[in-house]
């Protein structure tokens, strides 16, 4: 039987075909764990894979099915970042300190998949907590990315990336604190959403920068990324950011065309930094849109962008080391227990839980929130924010997107930028805007650039993911970047 | 030779004062607040205990239970207010940061009227804000070495945070600005306040200066006082130990000493004080707290007579003296039982001997009760201190014979006024039988007779004592001292 499932499929048509009973939600499970485990050995897109949890779940999911009932998620197999709390399931937030640590209940997103019938298959690699632009930094081991093994996916999110873009699972879940999401997407040739900042619930998600995390869905279109969000978006009591602001059918815009959508270029965005190649494919998917209606400003400014990248790396650090302080040692997780006092075993547990990349952020915002420097950088800081704020809120008061490269380059060599984290953040050059802010925004496939994928940027208003899917759902009918595939040597 | 003129010392006292909060749930999760006598451990969920990814929701009567503090002690209470993190790594400490509020408390200044042997002074508060507990840590030796063992049922506790300026002269200004605090606190019904159940904790910041210098000294700060009288011997031995250490020429070392109960003296905790830098930002989990006016106006609305304006009434009112009305007010629930006596007894001018009886004999029974005991926990009522009240004023039975009626109705909580009845205990103002018994009591006691007949005033107090006791002391004692005297003048 799962060598009849065509597994290559957005998540919409398998929803069609399990309707249609041409396949149960349980073969489909069976298939999909066979091709990902199949892949594994090349992609490690994986730190735990859940059999048992998601043959139980299909098993449910048929039991709707056959009932006439459930959604668009009801018996599809999804992948979700291990930095999203599962009930039973260890939730390792990439990190040798979490390695062993199994929360007692899922998280409000897993919750509301779970509810929707959806079928976890696996917790994806990541950056250890989330903290990085390659999903090198992962405790166990790095992912590679499908389009060439020697390269990177992107991260944080790689694995949920990688897993979508290898057609190993239909959908995933990553979370976007810097570009997390949509950087990955871009490398891997998929799409993906960052929700505006208070859309999802952060609620059971291992915390790295409070004030920019969200979590949002990776697809292989538009609508499989609309429906994602439609199940996991909306107010949680349990997260006090999260707004009370309805959740609408994000498919709404969907059939609208591209006529009169007014794009703000600002070309800050294509300027120094950015690889030819990348440049080339951004200006003709400029061109797609323009020639198809939409109207293309190129005199846009947000002139405090250019102070993201600084902001973010006082800000994000200045949070991170708040919230990692809870691993200590004393309550779960890795515990150094051999020391003369509790100080010093709290220390030698911290030295030997966490990876290189994550002490450096702690110590960073451990210094930005210091006595005596706490107005030079993190007030500073959340000044500019305001700034970048306001500006993307005068840009889109008369532009309905900010279009930009998602980022710099495409997916870069495994260790090429590993010793040189300036090198490293710059990725998230064009996507960090966007947390700073807090606007929503959705990397779009755009082509290729010496056969590696090439992701399209586009920034809109709070609340206004609708419009972003729609332009993507538009621009996916006139090219079809996003139907390209990688071949993954045979296994 | 120079001439020592010994230097007149001012000890300047601030307080902090963590008080636990009386909510339902924790500050932030929906745990039970109460951890009293629990299990430990068991009140306890992912967000108090700081699991990944958890996050923190407002516990809305906690900053109603704050801004009525706040109202009541005079506070401005501004229309925006935040919480922030308060960053140091301590294993009570769940996330590795408390929650707190930094540079906007929800309540800002105020001030508290203390009354110290007849003078009255103001102490004006710095803020009071909101915060999380801590786990508690309990230390253990088995011998092999010691351990420590966490209880996390405390954790997430409201906290409440009072600061004081440095207003205070003295320990007992400082005792008494507790108290007073602890009263207020109680009467608010927003906390247990009880300091052995550590609901009520405080810390005190001390300096010397000579008196009419404007500099503040070297800050000395004490920590475990565990009761009002702990606070005043711990400064007051402080005053003493650093007046000696500056008179002998030396200086004060700035550190945190610990108050030693059994010796009544003060011990270096940490010699100097810890370059601690908390790293507050703020708490990006949630959203800054807006407080509407007409928020506020609500809650000051809820505000009970407090015991300043109902000692001011009681005495107004009802004729009680400073020291009775302070005395009567001391709790809401007495004040309220009070009141209710006077109601019971139908008119106002029965309160001062309710008042008598409530301070006097119905303190002594319940003291029998307990410690703590209140008229609640005894068969009688208000309407029944309020029956005696009445029956002692308008003359139906005597004083002696109330004591007698009272304890009957601590015994059966029957009404006074149907003991009175049952027993045939009216006074006895019939002349005849007052005469008779006079006539005995004389016959009875030479030696009085001949005490008072040679100029002894007071015998005729012990004369009337035996009249009373031959009349089961029903006898009017009035009417009893003026047959005395017609009998023993009038014979002479």
């Amino acid at each position: 039987m799962p060598d009849t499932i065509d597994l290559d499929v957005p998540a919409h048509e398998h929803a069609a075909r399990l309707r249609a009973g041409d396949y149960t939600a349980r073969t489909l499970a069976e298939a999909t764990l066979e091709r990902v485990r199949a892949q594994e050995p090349s992609l490690h897109a994986y730190i735990t894979l859940t059999d048992e949890l998601a043959l139980a779940q299909a098993a449910a999911a048929d039991e709707r099915l056959r009932a006439g009932e459930g959604g668009p998620l009801t018996g599809i197999p999804i992948g979700v970042k291990d930095l999203l709390s599962t009930k039973g399931v260890r939730t390792t937030a990439a990190s040798k300190m979490l390695e062993q640590f199994t929360p007692v209940l899922d998280c409000t997103v897993v919750q509301r998949i779970q509810e929707a019938g959806a079928v976890i298959i696996g917790k994806t690699n990541l950056d250890e907590f989330a903290m990085g632009s390659s999903t090198e930094h992962s405790a166990f081991g790095p992912t590679h990315n499908p389009w060439d093994l020697d390269r990177v996916p992107g991260g944080s999110s790689g694995g949920s990336a990688a897993t979508v873009a290898a057609r190993g699972v239909p959908l995933s879940l990553g979370t976007d604190t810097g570009g997390s999401i949509r950087q990955p997407a871009a490398l891997c040739g998929i799409l993906g959403l960052k929700p505006t900042y208070g859309r999802v619930s952060r609620f059971g998600v291992v915390a790295f920068a409070s004030s920019l995390d969200q979590v949002g869905p990776f697809g292989l279109d538009a609508e499989d990324v609309a429906r994602l969000l439609g199940v996991i978006a909306g107010h949680d009591p349990n997260d006090s950011t999260t707004a009370p602001v309805p959740v609408p059918d994000y498919t709404e815009h969907f059939g609208r065309g591209l006529g009169g959508l007014r794009v703000g270029v600002p070309q800050q965005f294509l300027g120094e930094g950015l690889d030819d190649g990348v440049r080339q494919a951004i200006e003709q998917a400029i061109g797609v849109l323009e020639a198809n209606g939409a109207v293309v400003d190129r005199s846009v400014t947000l002139p405090s962008a250019d102070a993201a990248l600084p902001v973010y790396y006082l800000i994000a650090p200045s949070e991170a080391s708040a919230n990692l302080a809870r691993y200590d040692g004393v309550k779960y997780g890795y515990s150094y227990t051999s020391g003369a006092s509790v100080e010093e075993e709290m220390s030698l547990t911290r030295g030997g839980g966490f990876g290189p990349e994550v002490k450096r952020r702690i110590m960073l915002g451990t210094y930005a929130l210091s006595a005596g420097y706490y107005d030079a950088y993190y007030l500073k800081a959340q000044k500019v924010r305001t700034l970048i704020r306001r500006e993307f809120e005068a840009a889109l008061s008369d532009h309905d997107v900010i279009l930009s490269p998602t980022s710099p380059s495409t997916a870069f060599r495994l260790g090429e930028k590993l010793d040189d984290p300036y090198a490293m953040y710059l990725n998230d050059l064009y996507t960090i805007p966007a947390n700073i802010a807090g606007n929503a925004a959705i990397s779009i496939p755009a082509g290729f650039a010496d056969g590696l994928p090439v992701g399209l940027h586009l920034a809109g208003r709070p609340f206004e993911e609708s419009r972003l899917l729609g332009a993507a759902h538009a621009y996916a009918q006139l090219t079809d970047w996003h139907t390209r595939q990688p071949s993954l040597p045979a296994v | 030779m120079t001439t020592a003129t010994r230097t007149d010392y001012e000890v300047v006292v601030g307080v902090e004062v963590h008080v636990q909060l009386k909510t339902r749930s924790k500050m932030f999760c929906a745990c039970p607040r109460d951890y009293f006598d629990t299990e430990p451990n068991t009140h306890v969920c992912p967000v108090c205990l700081g699991m990944p990814g958890m996050l923190p929701v407002i516990n809305e009567q906690a900053v109603a239970f704050t801004i009525l503090a706040g109202l009541a002690l005079g506070c401005e209470i501004p229309d925006y207010s935040k919480f922030d993190r308060k960053n140091y790594p301590y294993p009570d400490l769940m996330k590795g940061y408390q929650i707190s509020q930094y540079d906007q408390p929800l309540c800002v200044g105020g001030a508290l009227e203390i009354e110290v042997a007849g003078d009255h002074r103001t102490v004006n508060l710095e803020r009071i804000h909101l915060e999380e507990d801590t786990a508690r840590l309990l230390h253990r030796d088995d011998g092999a070495g010691g351990y420590s063992l966490l209880d996390v049922n405390r954790s997430g506790v409201p906290l409440m945070e009072l600061v004081t300026k440095p207003d205070l002269r003295s320990g007992a200004e400082t005792a008494a600005f507790l108290r007073k605090l602890r009263q207020i606190l109680r009467y608010l019904d927003i906390s247990d306040a009880d300091m052995e159940k550590g609901s009520f904790r405080f810390d005190v910041n001390l300096s010397l200066r000579p008196r009419g210098e404007e500099r503040l000294g070297t800050k000395v700060e004490l920590k475990n006082m565990n009761s009002f009288r702990a606070a005043q011997r711990g400064i007051e031995f402080e005053v003493e130990r650093q007046t000696a250490i500056l008179e002998a020429g030396g200086t004060i070392t700035q550190e945190t000493r610990g108050f030693v109960d059994a010796t009544g003296e003060t011990a270096s905790q940490r010699s100097k004080e810890e370059a601690h830098d908390y790293r507050y930002f703020p708490e990006p989990d949630l959203p800054p707290l807006q407080v509407s006016r007409e928020t506020v106006e609500e809650l000051r609305a809820r505000l009970p007579e407090l015991p300043d304006a109902k000692r001011e009434r009681f005495e107004r009112d009802y004729g009680l003296t400073h020291d009775e009305a302070i005395a009567l007010t001391e709790t809401r629930e007495r004040a309220d039982t009070f009141e209710a006596a006077v109601d019971a007894s139908g008119d106002r001018k029965y309160a001062r001997a309710a008042a008598h009886w409530f301070m006097g004999d119905v303190t002594r029974h319940l003291s029998d009760l307990g410690p703590e005991a209140e008229l609640s926990d005894s068969k009688v009522t208000p309407a029944h201190v309020g029956d005696l009240a009445r029956l002692v004023e308008d003359g139906t039975i005597t004083g002696s014979t109330a004591k007698d009626v009272l304890d009957a109705a601590f015994e059966t909580g029957e009404m006074p006024a149907a003991i009175v009845e049952a027993r045939g205990l009216r006074q006895v103002k019939d002349e005849g039988a007052i005469d008779e018994a006079a006539r005995k009591a004389i016959e009875a006691n030479p030696k009085a007779v001949a005490d008072y007949r040679s100029g002894k005033e007071a015998a005729i107090k012990f004369l009337v004592g035996q009249v009373m006791r031959e009349m089961r002391g029903r006898a009017d004692p009035a009417g009893a001292t003026e047959a005395l005297r017609r009998h023993l003048d009038g014979g002479a």
